[in-house]
């Protein structure tokens, strides 16, 4: 006979502000079956566990039911109670009268009648609960990191050091990311690349580090643990074994007028070409989209400069299949660009740029050396305007969220451009100042003091072309809304930052869930951050959120810690709540007819025959086996069986027909 | 064919010759515009500021009575109407509640089966197609395209055309031969009704969108608005004083310049109605009849 016990709890007064609780805890402990129902305050806290293992031992309980708040966040609490007082967990259950009543109901005695009808169906389904034990899974103790940015970069590091093996995937021909094309960094000023390039070159010279550039990820199974993963290493018409990297074959190319993509644009590429000169690998890729050869079927001068025969025009694209245990995604942001903009007269106006294409300009590496010239004629334009929140904020553009890092970046180029172009004015347009950080507001202020950038609070709305200036037209709010126009030679848009261009794809992929602006989603927003819903996933840097260096660095390293925390086990333990097939004693052996419906329907592909023969080895039935360490307990199979063959474990027919039955009082 | 057709207080009274152009284009094009019988004010900027539910009443009453005619394209000129009658049915598609109410109101019933277009939009869908065979004097003058404010906004409501960098009425110039310039003030507002409260201020904001249009060597500004074309054209002598210049860039409805390019009389198109004389340069090519018809062997 069972002996169950109701556990009812206030959780403060979020229950029993409108829940009667006592009443609750009386009413329940006539269910037959029930030998205790008691109710308190907090039942999560210590003496509230502490009550519920005395009950346990003192009452011999068979089975536990906590009316409490959602199983989300404390089924694991009270399920690791009842196994320390000797009751397997699973014999434990939530009733959720918290998130499906208290919180949805006003106070009155309909509320409780429900709240004691949510018990009274766990109560039936806790006495029809079997002990269950965990499954334990294989850990593969390798990472993917995707993405090879700052914060791929800084992941892989962790976990390389940590002594586990990583494998980086980047989709462009070098690793750096966006940090990379940046001039100098804020709040402090360094250079960009002189920081990064030294990690970049340590990721490809680490021994536990495989570095897959100028490759995409194609498709992923599997589960936390014990992922395969396939890679297309896109053709890079290379033999990066013979390559030295001596760069000739890239200044000999005829095709010379590609948009360089590292550079934004702002200055020519050719077909076969190294993004920048500090590239890990630093060995030139041919872009066949723009490749003579590939267009029209002759040139091949790259092959005839090579010096060490290199080139490989009939290189295919190879696809790598790896296991892996763990995945961290960082695979970055983008900004908002051309079409976005027409009142701004982006993408019209050469001398209206974004911010990226700033950083290139400002940086020693780029189309100008780092001199502040404008892209039209090359002068050095004497008044300049930055725009923060270019699209940001703006729920009438679709981006109603603050891309974060352009007030900062956007103070950064003021100084920039005053320390290189002194007798210059910088103007910035903003909406407010967001510089919370350690060291950020004095740096703001140190524009504003120091290097004497004029900050306006108001918006742009318009800017045209007139005798070779461009006129900005704003308003003033500080100033009772004046509109303001300023000639500029020159204007910055801090355009929105935006997921990048693959991310929905590559989400769909992964089975990660992400948010209507297609970034990926954390597993909660504050305590799991680093976390996506799906086990062994794990989040870094910009594809979360726009974020800088400094917190896309932490959440690598955050990142980090959470792969190497799994890859500290052997096993993984995982829900024993997996699908079964049922099995009888002879001649039936099992209610499944072999139809294999099942099968069809398996997105995890857990689903195998099994023969079960006599002793003389001859096929008696076959009959479907689901594999459990590949189960996900999703329950299709479940739903389609024609004859309830399969259950799933903790949620078996038996069990959920008792909970209906018991709220139709039909029991 | 025959189409609804709403003229608003504006093209009755002092745009008439924005109304005899669109007839007359109509016209040339074998389509005859109805009036929706019995029509009324459609409220434009006093009703929406005083009482909401008067203000979607009174465009509400004159689409039930479209409706009961039997229309489903209904032509208004005039941007002010066509703001307050899309604006009225997208909310009452968007609120039931507020549309059982407006239809008690206007003891009529509004089923939301009218498509509000605009000028443009009606040239759009009805003449561009056609119109090329029809040209007698291409346009070929130096255009600057002025779409104000309510042709083009809100586009949550419209849906038409971009805010910020509208090209529709562009479009439709090209294919008559304008070279349509690439200027500034393209939607900045003209002042609208502080016309008659505050000429100042219309001087000085339809001033900077002439000035901006004759800078870049516009011979012709066009519109599809009876109140820009009243604030650019009609108040020219305070913007002159504004400006402290005389600008003589006449304003044109853009029903007008289509006319001319199909053939149709400037007194038929009411040019001696504008307070800023039309003085386009001679230098209309008149199109032979034998080259469009090699135009058309080239086509086929």
């Amino acid at each position: 006979m069972a002996r169950i016990g109701v556990f009812v709890c206030h959780c403060g007064e979020n229950i029993s502000a409108t829940v009667d609780c006592g009443k609750v805890a009386q009413v329940t402990s006539d269910i037959p079956g029930v030998v205790v129902s008691v109710d308190y305050k907090y039942m999560c806290s210590d003496p509230g566990q502490t009550m519920i293992k005395e009950y346990i031992e003192k009452e011999k309980l068979t089975g536990v039911v906590v009316a409490a708040c959602s199983p989300r966040m404390h089924e694991p609490t009270f399920r690791r109670a009842c196994g320390e007082a000797g009751l397997n967990p699973f014999l434990c259950e939530m009733a959720n009268v918290r998130e499906h009543c208290s919180w949805v109901h006003d106070k009155n005695d309909v509320t409780t009648d429900k709240a004691i009808d949510i018990v009274r169906t766990l109560v039936e389904k806790v006495k029809r609960n079997e002990p269950l034990m965990p499954i334990k899974v294989p850990v593969t103790k390798t990472a993917l990191v995707i993405g090879g940015g700052v914060a791929g970069i800084q992941s892989a590091l962790d976990i390389a050091n940590c002594g586990h093996k990583v494998i980086m995937v980047e989709k462009d021909p070098s690793i750096g990311g966006h940090m990379s094309q940046l001039s100098e960094t804020f709040p402090t000023l360094d250079c960009s690349q002189c920081i990064l390039t030294p990690r970049m070159v340590e990721v490809a010279q680490h021994p536990n580090i495989t570095l897959y550039t100028y490759a995409e990820v194609e498709s992923l199974d599997g589960f936390i643990g014990n992922f395969k993963v396939k890679i297309r290493k896109k053709a890079k018409s290379l033999d990066e074994k013979l390559c030295t990297g001596c760069g000739l074959c890239c200044t000999k190319c005829p095709v010379k007028n590609i948009p360089s993509e590292f550079d934004q644009g702002l200055s020519n590429r050719r077909a076969i070409y190294v993004p920048f000169p500090q590239a890990v690998p630093n060995k030139p890729v041919i872009d066949k989209e723009h490749c003579t050869y590939y267009i029209k079927g002759k040139c091949k001068v790259c092959e005839i400069v090579c010096p060490t025969k290199a080139i490989r025009f009939d290189q295919e694209d190879e696809i790598i299949e790896v296991e892996v245990g763990a995945l961290v995604l960082a695979t970055g942001f983008d900004i908002k660009r051309a079409n976005f903009f027409p009142e701004y007269g982006y993408g019209k106006y050469k001398d209206v740029i974004d911010g990226l294409q700033f950083e290139r300009i400002a940086s020693a590496s780029g189309p100008t050396l780092g001199e502040i010239r404008r892209p039209s004629d090359g002068q050095i334009p004497k008044k300049i305007v930055f725009l923060a929140c270019a699209g940001s904020r703006d729920p009438a553009k679709g981006i109603e969220y603050c891309s974060k890092i352009c007030c900062m970046y956007t103070a950064k180029h003021a100084i920039l451009y005053k320390h290189k172009v002194h007798d210059g004015t910088a103007y910035i347009f903003y909406m407010d100042i967001r510089a919370a950080g350690k060291n950020y507001d004095e740096f703001t202020r140190r524009a504003i003091e120091e290097d004497g950038a004029k900050y306006i609070r108001g918006r742009v709305s318009r800017i045209y072309e007139r005798d070779g200036k461009l006129i900005v037209v704003g308003a003033d709010t500080l100033m009772n809304a004046k509109t303001v126009e300023i000639e500029a030679d020159m204007v910055v848009l801090a355009t929105a930052g935006i997921a990048s261009p693959g991310a929905e794809e590559l989400a769909q992929k992964l089975h990660v869930s992400y948010d209507q602006h297609k970034f990926f989603a954390e597993a909660h927003p504050k305590l799991k951050p680093v976390e996506t819903n799906t086990a062994g996933i794990f989040l870094a840097g910009a594809c979360q959120n726009v974020k800088d260096i400094p917190e896309s660095v932490a959440q690598a390293s955050g990142a980090a810690v959470k792969v190497c925390g799994l890859f500290s086990n052997d096993e993984l333990t995982r829900d024993p709540s997996v699908a079964v097939v049922n099995r009888t004693a002879p001649p039936l052996f099992s209610t499944c007819v072999g139809c294999f419906l099942c099968q069809s329907v398996c997105p995890y592909q857990a689903i195998e025959k099994e023969e079960i023969k006599s002793r003389d080895g001859k096929i008696l039935k076959t009959i479907a086996f689901i594999n459990p360490s590949v189960c996900q307990g999703c329950g299709t199979c479940v739903a389609l069986c024609r004859s309830k063959s399969i259950d799933i474990l903790g949620y078996t027919h038996k069990q959920v027909y008792a909970e209906v039955d018991a709220l139709l009082n039909t029991l | 064919m025959k189409l609804g057709f709403y003229p608003g207080c504006s093209l009755e009274g002092m745009s008439r010759e924005y109304s005899d152009s669109v007839v007359a284009l109509a016209k040339r094009f074998d389509i005859e515009l109805v009036q929706i019988p019995d029509w009324n004010c459609c409220g434009a900027t006093a009703a929406h500021n005083l009482n909401k539910e008067l203000s979607l009443s009174l465009p509400a009453r004159n689409l039930a009575l479209a409706e009961k005619e039997g229309f489903t394209d209904v032509v208004v000129p005039c941007a002010a109407c066509y703001s307050r009658f899309s604006t009225t049915h997208h909310e009452l598609m968007h609120n039931h509640d507020l549309r059982h109410k407006i239809n008690e109101v206007m003891e009529m019933e509004y089923k939301g089966t009218i498509n509000t277009l605009n000028v443009i939009q009606f040239i759009d869908k009805y003449i561009i197609d056609k119109i090329e065979e029809k040209i007698v004097n291409k346009f070929n003058y130096k255009a600057a395209c002025y779409y104000g404010c309510l042709l083009v906004r809100p586009n949550k409501v419209l849906e038409f055309d971009r805010t910020e960098d509208p090209q529709t009425m562009d479009v439709v110039m090209r294919k008559i031969g304008a070279d349509s310039i690439d200027w500034a003030f393209k939607t900045e507002c003209c002042g609208a009704g502080l016309s008659v409260s505050a000429t100042n201020t219309v001087a000085r904001l339809s001033g900077k969108i002439v000035d901006d249009a004759e800078h870049r060597g516009a011979e012709v500004i066009i519109v599809a608005c009876p109140m820009c074309h009243s604030n650019l054209d009609m108040r020219r002598s305070e913007i002159n004083k504004y400006l402290g210049k005389k600008v003589t860039t006449p304003i044109l409805y853009i029903t007008q310049a289509l006319g001319l390019a199909v053939g149709i009389s400037e007194k038929e198109l009411g040019f001696n109605r504008h307070f800023v004389p039309v003085n386009l340069p001679k230098k209309a090519e008149t199109v032979q009849k034998e080259e469009v018809k090699t135009q058309k062997v080239e086509v086929e």
